[in-house]
């Protein structure tokens, strides 16, 4: 039976790629699908779309492309590694400009297909009625508000994930590198799966069981690998932490799929890591609500009879997705301006370090109210003692520490006010509690952003989608030059 | 019965995710005996007993008995999500060891899986 391999990628904006290396070099694979977008990624893309029209995609695109490339080209016995990329972020035509000019610039010949059309923030701004509800309250947008008023004239973007099937189209055209916006993360690894072994994302295809089952397996897959090191013993929760051998040297997880959609995760030989019933679980339920009802554009996954099967060491199979028929509605995901956070932190070392953070706070309190400082919430943790654990931390050695630090944040309205927090830490210093130290880095406000959660209806965003195809061809006096 | 009392630590893994202001928690027995005894045990009801004061929504539990995963969603648990979070746990990656705190007592003879392992002052 024809199997496909297939590697992870990055697991969000800022991840390493130096692993993608092995899986090119000794893992034998045929594509390799790369998540750039965690839900907050397009946030932050936004922010650099605001300051420049030209960006809006995660940077990281060129750099990993340039250092994998080479190798790609070598892999898979000569044939060459196809890549699928969410790092469009939200100006994928922009991200597929971008990599074909650095093709050129490096006498690389490519085909380069760019999705569009997830970007729904027109459709959102003209919210009617009842429309765009929110998934978990089911507060309409129009009625929405929150501590700075309304909600719906404060959104900065809006947008739609979409399925695999326009990624299948792009392979179908021949697309080497395949860039999208926001899709499903799944669905880069899904759509591979799908066009190489003609498994039927139509409305047609939802009618056949089978099919669903296999495009269940496909997504599990996807959901398995869409994190990198995470489904590799990165990231593991708990004791055994240790016993994954050689994280420095992770091996990105790697999925072995057949036509019937069984598959087997693996990882390139002589990589850190482990693959395991331990490891591949914990990443098999990441970020997923109601196991036997995984909402993905292309199908429901019903997870709650998938077995993993330790067959190798480093080899699980999996079995038993199940697919139930797709939902009507895309998921929406808008991001909305919430107020500034400003912050700043102030260390204290022993005697009594406790004590003495917990005093500084006190004063820059008092400063707020007296300088008339407005703001909607304010967040006080030590660092060292409870910033992570918060009011689960165990308060037993909390007046013996040898130091910590005080963190303060606010949230407000006026980022004059998020601005002018960090400068009252430096008086503390002359006139404040004994024993500081800490860089008192004056950081300005960060903008807050709240996420808005709907759906939007199917049609109205597939009869936009579209693929466009760019050639990098290899200019003719660098051909001759080679 | 003679009991003793144990850490969930000692008798399973975690992992934490979030979608929006909703964080999700698994967590993994590492034997049949343990997860019949946290399915048992943990509720959701006791789940946002630990949580309070972090948590400020409904909790919802799903159980994969194949997989000894027990689900735990937690709404309103991110301080209005990664992005408008004021906590240096933004994402609440850390609210899965949050939930290995959580202390239980079984009958003496249980096999724990990491017996040494001493407990942390609560």
């Amino acid at each position: 039976m024809k199997t496909i391999r297939i590697g992870a990628g990055l697991g969000f904006y800022g991840d390493s790629w130096l692993p993608i290396r092995a899986s090119l070099e000794r893992g034998n694979v045929q594509y390799i699908a790369s998540d750039h977008l965690a839900e907050l990624t397009l946030s932050i893309l936004q922010k650099d779309r605001a300051q420049d029209p030209n960006l809006g995609y995660t940077r990281d695109l060129l750099p990993m492309m340039k250092q994998l490339w080479p190798l790609a080209q070598l892999a898979n016995d000569g044939r060459g590694v196809k890549f699928l990329l969410n790092a469009g972020g939200l100006n994928p035509p922009a991200a597929g400009a971008a990599l074909a000019s650095l093709f050129r610039k490096q006498g690389w010949a490519a085909k380069i297909a760019v999705v569009t059309g997830d970007d729904v923030l027109l459709d959102i701004q003209q919210a009617k009625a009842s429309e765009f509800a929110h998934l978990d309250s089911g507060v309409a947008l129009l009625d929405a508000q929150d501590a700075l008023g309304a909600v719906l004239p404060r959104i900065e973007f809006a947008n739609a994930y979409l399925g695999a099937a326009p990624l299948v189209q792009a392979l179908a055209q021949g697309a080497d590198i395949v860039i999208t916006g926001r899709v499903a993360d799944a669905a880069l690894f899904l759509a591979p799966l799908a066009y190489e072994f003609g498994w039927d994302l139509s409305p047609a295809g939802q009618q056949d069981q089978a099919n669903l089952d296999r495009l269940a397996q496909g997504l599990a897959v996807g959901h398995l690998l869409e994190c990198s090191g995470q489904g590799s013993g990165g990231n593991f929760g708990g004791l055994d932490w240790q016993d994954v051998p050689d994280l420095a040297h992770i091996g990105y997880p790697i999925a072995e799929v057949a036509q019937d959609g069984s598959a087997i995760i693996c990882k390139a030989p002589n990589t850190g890591g482990r693959i395991s019933f331990d490891t591949l679980r914990q990443q098999l339920l990441y970020e997923v609500h109601d196991p036997a009802n995984y909402f993905a554009p292309d199908l429901v996954l019903d997870m709650s009879e998938i077995c993993l099967h330790e067959i190798g060491e480093n080899q699980v199979r999996m079995v038993g997705a199940k697919g139930k028929a797709r939902p009507s509605h895309l998921k929406v995901v808008a991001g909305y301006h919430a107020g500034w956070m400003g912050q700043a932190s102030i260390g204290y070392c022993w005697p009594q370090a406790f004590q003495k953070a917990q005093y500084s706070a006190q004063m820059i309190k008092t400063a707020l109210q007296e300088q008339k400082m407005a703001y909607q919430d304010i967040h006080i943790e030590y660092l060292g003692h409870d910033s992570i654990l918060g009011p689960l931390a165990s308060n037993a050695l909390r007046e013996q520490l040898n130091e910590v630090y005080l963190r303060v944040a606010v949230r407000c309205k006026d980022k004059a006010v998020a601005d002018g927090l960090p400068r009252l830490f430096p008086s503390l210093g002359l006139s404040g509690p004994p024993f500081v130290a800490g860089r008192f880095a004056m950081q300005g406000a960060t903008q807050l952003l709240g996420l808005w959660p709907s759906l939007i209806a199917r049609e109205l965003v597939e009869a936009r989608v579209s693929v466009e195809l760019i050639e990098s061809k290899i200019p003719a006096e660098v051909k001759n030059a080679n | 019965m003679p009991t003793k009392r144990i850490q969930l630590v000692q008798i399973a893994h975690a992992r934490g995710g979030d979608k929006g202001d909703t964080a999700d928690l698994s967590l993994f027995a590492y034997d049949a005996a343990s997860y019949a005894l946290l399915k048992q045990q943990l509720s959701s009801a006791r789940v946002a007993e630990h949580f309070r004061g972090i948590a400020h929504g409904r909790v919802e539990r799903y159980c994969l008995d194949q997989l000894w995963a027990l689900k735990f969603v937690l709404q309103h648990a991110l301080d209005g999500g990664a992005a408008h979070s004021l906590r240096s746990d933004n994402l609440g990656k850390s609210l899965a060891a949050g939930l290995l705190r959580m202390e239980l007592d079984v009958p003496k003879e249980f096999v724990v899986r990491h017996a040494d392992f001493a407990s942390s002052p609560l």
